[in-house]
């Protein structure tokens, strides 16, 4: 053994890591940055061929001056999602954080923790772990999240990935699969950013990092579990 | 089939430029390029997080979006497959007549003449000859029954007919080794293509949609299409081709529109 592994092997053991550390609030991040510069330029794109008569979205809430300003932003948002959101499916899967923290989910538990909510019994005192609910809704969004990139990926090769667009059935499911995704993730952030405010310590623990929890536990490591 | 080299232009000084200190540079030039495109693409992230700010018409984000867009060009050449075929469908599939569609509206088109237009050819091909409506349409053709995907997301499926460019191109003894193949239009719409799509099986110079003669508002008497490119890449009413080896910026290019719109 040299000099530098035995002083590693002396120091104190490092504190235990915070809820969420600094690369996963770095990905949560850029993705936010990046989700909204995909929604925002893919409704400009959407409006030049809407698939739906009555829905037309108002330019100021869209990206882009003109179609190819908005397919521009599009086009380059598309790396940083893709890019970012592979990392944080690797991190996810190497670290063990979605074992620890999204799984198992049992249907009974969901029903209960519906049944709290429904009756305002529903207790966030304890950030690190995430209730049934919570923990569907995330594993959704992930699934959510990889059926966009991929209806985007056919949309974008038809031909280049034409065994792709096949899964999607054809071009303009494939386009309908990829609006009805950007709608699921429109209403998961209503819902993700409305409870981010009502429990304000969620969001902080999004910027400073959070408690420090145990690793072996998905629980807080100053916070008994219940 | 033999190449020639096209003649010196009058304006390219007689010693040239010496490339020497260019290729000395090259690490440099290239290094320079990419420091560009990193801190475009840093300061796009960051200025997105700002607020009240309208970041679209930014000159430096338009630059640096611009230079993402190139290297988009440059990702789908690389994934590009020469011998991957565009999906082909059933005779029954195909709408009749086709989608109208152009950057003004169809009572605006203006229909060419068959019996006195000509194909004027440019730039690195051998026999610069004219060609007439006749003898386009008297060379072998090839059917393509494919789906034409608009930027705008519509689509339909279509059947054109007519030569191969990659035979084309090799009959009149043009430099397949070179970057571009070039079109203009009667409508003053400009467009490009690279050589790897132009020799594609299923890019063709269209006389025909449907087995008929094909329609003024879709490009008579001769147009691009190609099954591995998005709708607005297929010229119509064709009046030139050159073959190049500088970047021909296109009608929608310099709009802002990608530039290598495969499929």
């Amino acid at each position: 053994m040299d000099g530098m592994t035995m002083k590693v092997a002396e120091v104190e053991p490092s504190p235990p890591a915070r809820l969420h550390p600094l690369p996963l609030r770095l990905m949560h991040w850029i993705n936010a940055a990046a989700m909204l510069i995909m929604i925002a330029s893919g409704w400009k794109i959407y409006n030049d061929e809407v698939i739906f008569g009555w829905l037309h979205v108002p330019d100021a809430i869209t990206l882009g001056k003109y179609a190819q300003h908005a397919l521009q932003w599009h086009f380059f948002g598309m790396w940083v999602i893709a890019l970012n959101g592979l990392a944080y499916l690797i991190y996810g899967i190497v670290t063990g954080r979605f074992r620890r923290k999204l799984f198992p989910i049992w249907p009974h538990e969901v029903l209960a923790t519906v049944r709290d909510a429904l009756t305002f019994r529903l207790r966030h005192d304890d950030l690190t772990h995430y209730n049934a609910v919570q923990r569907v809704l995330y594993v959704g969004i992930i699934l959510v999240g990889i059926v966009v990139v991929l209806s985007g990926l056919a949309i974008w090769k038809p031909v280049q990935l034409s065994g792709l667009l096949v899964l999607f059935y054809d071009f303009q499911t494939a386009r309908l699969v990829h609006f009805l995704c950007m709608a699921a993730i429109v209403l998961f952030l209503a819902v993700h950013v409305a409870l981010a405010l009502l429990v304000p310590r969620s969001l902080l623990a999004m910027l400073t990092g959070g408690p420090r929890v145990d690793p072996a536990s998905s629980h807080s490591a100053a916070m008994p579990a219940e | 089939m033999a190449r020639t080299t096209p003649a010196r232009s009058q304006f390219r000084p007689a010693a040239g430029i010496d490339q020497s200190i260019l290729r000395e540079h090259k690490g440099l030039l290239a290094e320079i390029d990419r420091r560009k495109l990193l801190r475009g693409t840093l300061s796009l992230g960051a200025l997105t997080m700002l607020t009240g700010c309208d970041v679209a018409d930014d000159g430096s984000v338009r630059k640096a979006l611009l230079a993402v867009s190139q290297w988009n060009d440059r990702v789908q050449a690389a994934i590009f497959r020469g011998d991957h075929l565009a999906p082909t469908y059933p005779e029954s599939a195909v709408l009749k007549p086709a989608r109208f569609n152009a950057y003004y509206d169809v009572e605006e088109i203006r229909p060419l003449d068959g019996a006195t237009w000509t194909l004027e050819l440019a730039g690195l091909i051998g026999d610069k000859r004219r060609w007439t409506a006749q003898q386009m349409a008297a060379l072998p053709e090839t059917e393509l029954i494919v789906r034409h995907i608009c930027v705008e997301g519509w689509d339909y499926v279509g059947q054109w007919s007519g030569v191969r460019l990659k035979d084309f191109l090799q009959r009149i003894g043009a430099d397949l080794t070179a970057k571009y193949v070039a079109f203009t239009c009667a409508d003053d719409y400009t467009e490009s293509i690279d050589m790897a799509t132009a020799l594609h099986p299923q890019t063709i110079l269209a006389t025909r949609y449907g087995r008929e003669p094909i329609t003024d508002p879709f490009g008579y008497p001769l147009r691009l299409r190609m099954g591995t490119k998005l709708g607005f890449k297929n010229a119509k009413w064709i009046t030139a081709i050159s073959v190049t080896n500088t970047f021909p910026e296109t009608f929608w290019s310099k709009q802002g529109f990608n530039w290598f719109a495969g499929i």
